[in-house]
Protein backbone atom coordinates (compact mmCIF):
# COMPACT_ATOMS: atom_id res chain seq x y z
CA UNK A 1 0.00 0.00 0.00
CA UNK A 2 2.70 2.50 1.04
CA UNK A 3 4.94 1.37 -1.81
CA UNK A 4 2.12 1.77 -4.34
CA UNK A 5 1.30 5.24 -3.02
CA UNK A 6 4.97 6.18 -3.21
CA UNK A 7 5.02 5.17 -6.88
CA UNK A 8 2.00 7.36 -7.61
CA UNK A 9 3.72 10.32 -5.92
CA UNK A 10 6.96 9.65 -7.80
CA UNK A 11 5.17 9.70 -11.15
CA UNK A 12 3.35 12.88 -10.16
CA UNK A 13 6.68 14.42 -9.18
CA UNK A 14 8.21 13.41 -12.51
CA UNK A 15 5.22 15.02 -14.25
CA UNK A 16 5.53 18.26 -12.27
CA UNK A 17 9.26 18.51 -12.94
CA UNK A 18 8.85 17.84 -16.68
CA UNK A 19 6.07 20.45 -17.01
CA UNK A 20 8.21 23.03 -15.19
CA UNK A 21 11.43 22.32 -17.06
CA UNK A 22 9.85 22.22 -20.52
CA UNK A 23 7.35 25.02 -19.77
CA UNK A 24 4.40 22.87 -20.89
CA UNK A 25 0.83 24.17 -20.39
CA UNK A 26 -0.16 20.79 -18.83
CA UNK A 27 -0.53 20.11 -15.09
CA UNK A 28 2.01 17.73 -13.55
CA UNK A 29 -0.51 15.02 -12.52
CA UNK A 30 -1.82 14.68 -16.11
CA UNK A 31 1.75 14.23 -17.40
CA UNK A 32 2.36 11.81 -14.51
CA UNK A 33 -0.64 9.79 -15.68
CA UNK A 34 0.84 9.65 -19.20
CA UNK A 35 4.23 8.55 -17.81
CA UNK A 36 2.69 5.82 -15.65
CA UNK A 37 0.63 4.63 -18.61
CA UNK A 38 3.79 4.33 -20.76
CA UNK A 39 5.58 2.52 -17.91
CA UNK A 40 2.74 -0.01 -17.66
CA UNK A 41 2.72 -0.60 -21.43
CA UNK A 42 6.48 -1.11 -21.29
CA UNK A 43 6.22 -3.47 -18.26
CA UNK A 44 3.29 -5.38 -19.75
CA UNK A 45 1.27 -5.75 -16.54
CA UNK A 46 0.03 -3.87 -13.47
CA UNK A 47 1.70 -4.70 -10.11
CA UNK A 48 -0.94 -6.13 -7.78
CA UNK A 49 -0.37 -3.60 -4.98
CA UNK A 50 -0.68 -0.69 -7.42
CA UNK A 51 -3.89 -2.16 -8.79
CA UNK A 52 -5.39 -2.39 -5.27
CA UNK A 53 -4.29 1.09 -4.22
CA UNK A 54 -5.59 2.74 -7.39
CA UNK A 55 -8.89 0.86 -7.12
CA UNK A 56 -9.38 2.17 -3.61
CA UNK A 57 -8.58 5.76 -4.57
CA UNK A 58 -10.65 5.80 -7.77
CA UNK A 59 -13.74 4.29 -6.13
CA UNK A 60 -13.77 7.37 -3.89
CA UNK A 61 -12.69 9.94 -6.49
CA UNK A 62 -15.78 12.07 -5.81
CA UNK A 63 -14.59 12.69 -2.22
CA UNK A 64 -11.46 14.43 -3.50
CA UNK A 65 -13.46 17.14 -5.33
CA UNK A 66 -15.40 18.20 -2.23
CA UNK A 67 -12.84 20.69 -0.75
CA UNK A 68 -12.59 22.58 -4.09
CA UNK A 69 -16.34 22.29 -4.56
CA UNK A 70 -17.06 24.07 -1.28
CA UNK A 71 -15.06 26.98 -2.76
CA UNK A 72 -18.09 27.86 -4.88
CA UNK A 73 -19.43 29.70 -1.82
CA UNK A 74 -16.72 32.35 -2.28
CA UNK A 75 -18.22 33.38 -5.63
CA UNK A 76 -21.89 33.37 -4.62
CA UNK A 77 -22.39 37.13 -5.23
CA UNK A 78 -21.03 37.03 -8.78
CA UNK A 79 -23.03 33.92 -9.61
CA UNK A 80 -26.23 35.56 -8.30
CA UNK A 81 -25.77 38.57 -10.60
CA UNK A 82 -25.32 36.58 -13.80
CA UNK A 83 -27.05 33.35 -12.84
CA UNK A 84 -29.34 33.02 -15.86
CA UNK A 85 -26.65 33.41 -18.53
CA UNK A 86 -24.28 31.13 -16.59
CA UNK A 87 -26.84 28.42 -15.84
CA UNK A 88 -28.29 28.25 -19.36
CA UNK A 89 -24.95 28.22 -21.16
CA UNK A 90 -23.33 25.69 -18.79
CA UNK A 91 -26.26 23.27 -18.87
CA UNK A 92 -26.86 23.46 -22.64
CA UNK A 93 -23.18 23.33 -23.64
CA UNK A 94 -22.29 20.50 -21.23
CA UNK A 95 -25.24 18.28 -22.08
CA UNK A 96 -24.96 19.15 -25.78
CA UNK A 97 -21.30 18.13 -25.78
CA UNK A 98 -22.06 14.87 -23.93
CA UNK A 99 -24.84 13.85 -26.33
CA UNK A 100 -22.93 14.80 -29.49
CA UNK A 101 -19.64 13.17 -28.39
CA UNK A 102 -21.34 9.95 -27.28
CA UNK A 103 -23.47 9.81 -30.44
CA UNK A 104 -20.52 10.42 -32.82
CA UNK A 105 -18.29 7.87 -31.07
CA UNK A 106 -21.10 5.31 -30.86
CA UNK A 107 -21.73 5.64 -34.62
CA UNK A 108 -18.03 5.50 -35.56
CA UNK A 109 -17.40 2.43 -33.37
CA UNK A 110 -20.40 0.62 -34.83
CA UNK A 111 -19.31 1.39 -38.38
CA UNK A 112 -15.80 0.17 -37.52
CA UNK A 113 -17.11 -3.05 -35.95
CA UNK A 114 -19.14 -3.70 -39.10
CA UNK A 115 -16.09 -3.06 -41.33
CA UNK A 116 -13.89 -5.32 -39.17
CA UNK A 117 -16.49 -8.09 -39.30
CA UNK A 118 -16.82 -7.86 -43.09
CA UNK B 1 -23.58 28.18 24.51
CA UNK B 2 -21.97 28.00 27.95
CA UNK B 3 -18.51 29.59 28.24
CA UNK B 4 -16.92 26.12 28.44
CA UNK B 5 -18.63 24.94 25.24
CA UNK B 6 -17.68 28.15 23.46
CA UNK B 7 -14.09 27.54 24.47
CA UNK B 8 -14.16 24.02 23.04
CA UNK B 9 -15.76 25.30 19.81
CA UNK B 10 -13.16 28.02 19.38
CA UNK B 11 -10.40 25.47 19.85
CA UNK B 12 -11.92 22.91 17.46
CA UNK B 13 -12.91 25.41 14.76
CA UNK B 14 -9.30 26.60 14.65
CA UNK B 15 -7.80 23.13 14.16
CA UNK B 16 -7.69 21.34 10.79
CA UNK B 17 -9.02 18.18 12.49
CA UNK B 18 -12.64 19.34 12.69
CA UNK B 19 -13.01 20.34 9.03
CA UNK B 20 -11.16 17.29 7.74
CA UNK B 21 -13.40 15.01 9.82
CA UNK B 22 -16.57 16.84 8.74
CA UNK B 23 -15.53 16.53 5.07
CA UNK B 24 -15.20 12.74 5.43
CA UNK B 25 -18.49 12.47 7.35
CA UNK B 26 -20.37 14.60 4.80
CA UNK B 27 -19.03 12.43 1.96
CA UNK B 28 -20.01 9.16 3.60
CA UNK B 29 -23.44 10.48 4.54
CA UNK B 30 -23.96 11.63 0.94
CA UNK B 31 -22.89 8.20 -0.36
CA UNK B 32 -25.37 6.56 2.03
CA UNK B 33 -28.15 8.82 0.70
CA UNK B 34 -27.11 7.95 -2.86
CA UNK B 35 -27.32 4.20 -2.10
CA UNK B 36 -30.66 4.65 -0.33
CA UNK B 37 -31.97 6.52 -3.39
CA UNK B 38 -31.18 3.50 -5.57
CA UNK B 39 -28.09 5.28 -7.06
CA UNK B 40 -30.31 7.83 -8.78
CA UNK B 41 -28.17 10.41 -10.69
CA UNK B 42 -30.00 13.28 -8.98
CA UNK B 43 -28.60 12.03 -5.65
CA UNK B 44 -24.95 12.19 -6.88
CA UNK B 45 -22.84 12.37 -3.65
CA UNK B 46 -20.38 15.19 -4.49
CA UNK B 47 -22.78 18.16 -4.86
CA UNK B 48 -24.85 16.94 -1.91
CA UNK B 49 -21.81 16.82 0.40
CA UNK B 50 -20.66 20.23 -0.89
CA UNK B 51 -24.06 21.78 -0.17
CA UNK B 52 -24.16 20.36 3.37
CA UNK B 53 -20.63 21.62 4.13
CA UNK B 54 -21.31 25.06 2.62
CA UNK B 55 -24.39 25.42 4.85
CA UNK B 56 -22.40 24.34 7.94
CA UNK B 57 -19.67 26.90 7.13
CA UNK B 58 -22.23 29.61 6.49
CA UNK B 59 -24.18 28.93 9.72
CA UNK B 60 -21.00 28.81 11.81
CA UNK B 61 -19.55 31.90 10.11
CA UNK B 62 -16.41 30.00 9.11
CA UNK B 63 -14.44 31.50 6.19
CA UNK B 64 -13.59 29.13 3.32
CA UNK B 65 -9.82 29.57 3.80
CA UNK B 66 -10.27 28.29 7.32
CA UNK B 67 -12.18 25.23 6.19
CA UNK B 68 -9.57 24.53 3.51
CA UNK B 69 -6.82 24.34 6.18
CA UNK B 70 -8.38 21.00 7.18
CA UNK B 71 -9.81 19.91 3.83
CA UNK B 72 -6.52 20.43 1.96
CA UNK B 73 -5.36 17.00 3.08
CA UNK B 74 -8.16 15.46 1.00
CA UNK B 75 -7.63 17.98 -1.81
CA UNK B 76 -3.96 16.99 -2.07
CA UNK B 77 -4.91 13.42 -3.02
CA UNK B 78 -6.30 14.69 -6.36
CA UNK B 79 -2.75 14.64 -7.75
CA UNK B 80 -1.91 10.98 -7.05
CA UNK B 81 -5.52 10.04 -7.99
CA UNK B 82 -5.02 11.61 -11.42
CA UNK B 83 -1.81 9.60 -11.87
CA UNK B 84 -3.69 6.43 -10.79
CA UNK B 85 -6.10 6.91 -13.73
CA UNK B 86 -3.34 5.38 -15.88
CA UNK B 87 -4.15 1.95 -14.41
CA UNK B 88 -7.76 1.49 -15.64
CA UNK B 89 -6.64 3.12 -18.88
CA UNK B 90 -3.94 0.49 -19.31
CA UNK B 91 -6.63 -2.17 -18.75
CA UNK B 92 -8.32 -0.95 -21.98
CA UNK B 93 -5.05 -0.62 -23.93
CA UNK B 94 -5.67 -3.55 -26.32
CA UNK B 95 -9.06 -2.08 -27.37
CA UNK B 96 -7.90 1.50 -27.23
CA UNK B 97 -5.08 1.27 -29.74
CA UNK B 98 -7.48 -0.01 -32.41
CA UNK B 99 -9.82 2.99 -32.13
CA UNK B 100 -7.54 6.03 -32.14
CA UNK B 101 -9.24 7.50 -35.26
CA UNK B 102 -12.84 7.48 -33.94
CA UNK B 103 -11.65 8.83 -30.57
CA UNK B 104 -9.82 11.77 -32.20
CA UNK B 105 -12.85 12.69 -34.31
CA UNK B 106 -15.20 12.51 -31.31
CA UNK B 107 -12.72 14.61 -29.30
CA UNK B 108 -12.51 17.43 -31.85
CA UNK B 109 -16.27 17.58 -32.48
CA UNK B 110 -17.23 17.31 -28.79
CA UNK B 111 -14.64 19.74 -27.47
CA UNK B 112 -15.44 22.46 -30.04
CA UNK B 113 -19.17 22.03 -29.42
CA UNK B 114 -18.74 22.53 -25.67
CA UNK B 115 -16.73 25.75 -26.13
CA UNK B 116 -18.80 27.20 -29.02
CA UNK B 117 -22.17 26.59 -27.32
CA UNK B 118 -21.03 28.02 -23.98
CA UNK B 119 -19.45 31.16 -25.45
CA UNK B 120 -22.26 31.98 -27.91
CA UNK B 121 -25.08 31.38 -25.40
CA UNK B 122 -23.39 33.29 -22.59
CA UNK B 123 -22.66 36.35 -24.76
CA UNK B 124 -26.16 36.25 -26.24
CA UNK B 125 -27.69 36.18 -22.73
CA UNK B 126 -25.60 39.22 -21.77
CA UNK B 127 -22.90 37.75 -19.54
CA UNK B 128 -19.90 40.01 -18.90
CA UNK B 129 -16.71 39.57 -20.94
CA UNK B 130 -14.82 38.20 -17.91
CA UNK B 131 -17.55 35.62 -17.29
CA UNK B 132 -17.58 34.49 -20.93
CA UNK B 133 -13.79 34.15 -21.07
CA UNK B 134 -13.79 32.24 -17.77
CA UNK B 135 -16.32 29.86 -19.29
CA UNK B 136 -14.22 28.93 -22.34
CA UNK B 137 -12.10 26.22 -20.62
CA UNK B 138 -14.97 24.91 -18.42
CA UNK B 139 -14.78 21.32 -19.69
CA UNK B 140 -11.13 20.72 -18.80
CA UNK B 141 -9.60 19.78 -15.48
CA UNK B 142 -9.24 22.69 -13.00
CA UNK B 143 -5.49 23.52 -13.09
CA UNK B 144 -5.46 23.69 -16.91
CA UNK B 145 -8.72 25.65 -17.01
CA UNK B 146 -7.30 28.26 -14.64
CA UNK B 147 -4.16 28.64 -16.73
CA UNK B 148 -6.13 28.98 -19.99
CA UNK B 149 -8.59 31.51 -18.52
CA UNK B 150 -5.71 33.67 -17.35
CA UNK B 151 -4.13 33.59 -20.81
CA UNK B 152 -7.29 34.71 -22.65
CA UNK B 153 -8.57 37.40 -20.28
CA UNK B 154 -10.80 35.48 -17.90
CA UNK B 155 -10.56 35.16 -14.11
CA UNK B 156 -8.78 31.99 -12.93
CA UNK B 157 -10.83 31.53 -9.73
CA UNK B 158 -14.09 32.12 -11.61
CA UNK B 159 -12.93 29.58 -14.21
CA UNK B 160 -12.44 27.05 -11.38
CA UNK B 161 -16.05 27.63 -10.32
CA UNK B 162 -17.26 27.16 -13.91
CA UNK B 163 -15.27 23.91 -14.14
CA UNK B 164 -16.84 22.61 -10.93
CA UNK B 165 -20.38 23.52 -11.93
CA UNK B 166 -19.84 21.97 -15.36
CA UNK B 167 -18.61 18.77 -13.70
CA UNK B 168 -21.63 18.59 -11.42
CA UNK B 169 -24.07 19.27 -14.31
CA UNK B 170 -22.38 16.53 -16.37
CA UNK B 171 -22.26 14.04 -13.49
CA UNK B 172 -25.87 14.60 -12.44
CA UNK B 173 -27.61 15.07 -15.82
CA UNK B 174 -25.18 13.29 -18.18
CA UNK B 175 -26.33 9.73 -17.38
CA UNK B 176 -29.97 10.87 -17.73
CA UNK B 177 -29.54 12.38 -21.23
CA UNK B 178 -27.45 9.40 -22.35
CA UNK B 179 -30.34 7.17 -21.30
CA UNK B 180 -32.85 9.39 -23.14
CA UNK B 181 -30.76 9.24 -26.34
CA UNK B 182 -30.37 5.46 -25.89
CA UNK B 183 -26.56 5.44 -25.93
CA UNK B 184 -25.71 2.30 -23.95
CA UNK B 185 -22.10 1.55 -25.01
CA UNK B 186 -19.96 2.21 -21.88
CA UNK B 187 -17.05 3.28 -24.12
CA UNK B 188 -19.07 6.07 -25.77
CA UNK B 189 -20.77 7.00 -22.48
CA UNK B 190 -17.51 7.27 -20.56
CA UNK B 191 -15.63 9.14 -23.29
CA UNK B 192 -18.43 11.74 -23.51
CA UNK B 193 -18.60 12.19 -19.74
CA UNK B 194 -14.84 12.70 -19.37
CA UNK B 195 -14.64 15.04 -22.37
CA UNK B 196 -17.44 17.36 -21.22
CA UNK B 197 -17.22 16.99 -17.44
CA UNK B 198 -13.51 16.13 -16.69
CA UNK B 199 -12.69 14.50 -13.32
CA UNK B 200 -16.12 14.87 -11.76
CA UNK B 201 -17.68 13.21 -14.82
CA UNK B 202 -14.96 10.55 -14.58
CA UNK B 203 -15.77 9.88 -10.92
CA UNK B 204 -19.41 9.43 -11.95
CA UNK B 205 -18.47 7.19 -14.90
CA UNK B 206 -16.50 4.86 -12.59
CA UNK B 207 -19.64 4.42 -10.50
CA UNK B 208 -21.56 3.05 -13.48
CA UNK B 209 -18.97 0.88 -15.33
CA UNK B 210 -15.17 0.31 -15.15
CA UNK B 211 -14.81 0.64 -18.94
CA UNK B 212 -16.78 3.91 -18.86
CA UNK B 213 -14.42 5.14 -16.14
CA UNK B 214 -11.29 4.24 -18.13
CA UNK B 215 -12.49 5.98 -21.30
CA UNK B 216 -13.67 8.95 -19.27
CA UNK B 217 -10.15 9.31 -17.86
CA UNK B 218 -8.76 9.08 -21.38
CA UNK B 219 -11.13 11.76 -22.72
CA UNK B 220 -10.28 14.03 -19.79
CA UNK B 221 -6.56 13.81 -20.62
CA UNK B 222 -7.08 14.20 -24.38
CA UNK B 223 -9.38 17.21 -23.96
CA UNK B 224 -6.95 18.86 -21.55
CA UNK B 225 -4.20 18.52 -24.14
CA UNK B 226 -6.42 19.64 -27.03
CA UNK B 227 -8.01 22.65 -25.30
CA UNK B 228 -4.72 23.84 -23.82
CA UNK B 229 -3.16 24.02 -27.28
CA UNK B 230 -6.14 25.00 -29.48
CA UNK B 231 -7.96 27.66 -27.41
CA UNK B 232 -5.11 30.18 -26.90
CA UNK B 233 -4.32 29.90 -30.64
CA UNK B 234 -7.97 30.45 -31.65
CA UNK B 235 -8.37 33.44 -29.35
CA UNK B 236 -5.20 34.96 -30.86
CA UNK B 237 -6.60 34.57 -34.38
CA UNK B 238 -9.95 36.11 -33.35
CA UNK B 239 -8.58 39.10 -31.48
Amino acid sequence: MIAAFTWLLLFQLAGEITAQVLGLPLPGPVLGMAFLFCALVWRGSVPLALDHASGMILRNLALLFIPAGVGVMVHIARLRDEWLAIAVSLVVSTLGAIILTAWVLDRLLRAKAKRDAA
Amino acid sequence: MSPRLTEIWVYLAASPLLWLTLTLIAYQAAVAVYQRAGQHPLATPMPLAVAVLAVVLWLSGTPYEHYFEGAKFVHFLLGPATVALAIPLYGEWSRLKRMVGPLMIALIIGSSTAVALAVSLASWLGASHATVMSMVPKSVTTPIAMAIAEKIGGLPTLAAVMVLMTGVIGAVCGPLVLRVFKITDPTAQGFAMGLAAHGIGTARAFQSHPTAGAFSALAMGMNALFTATAVPLLVQVWA
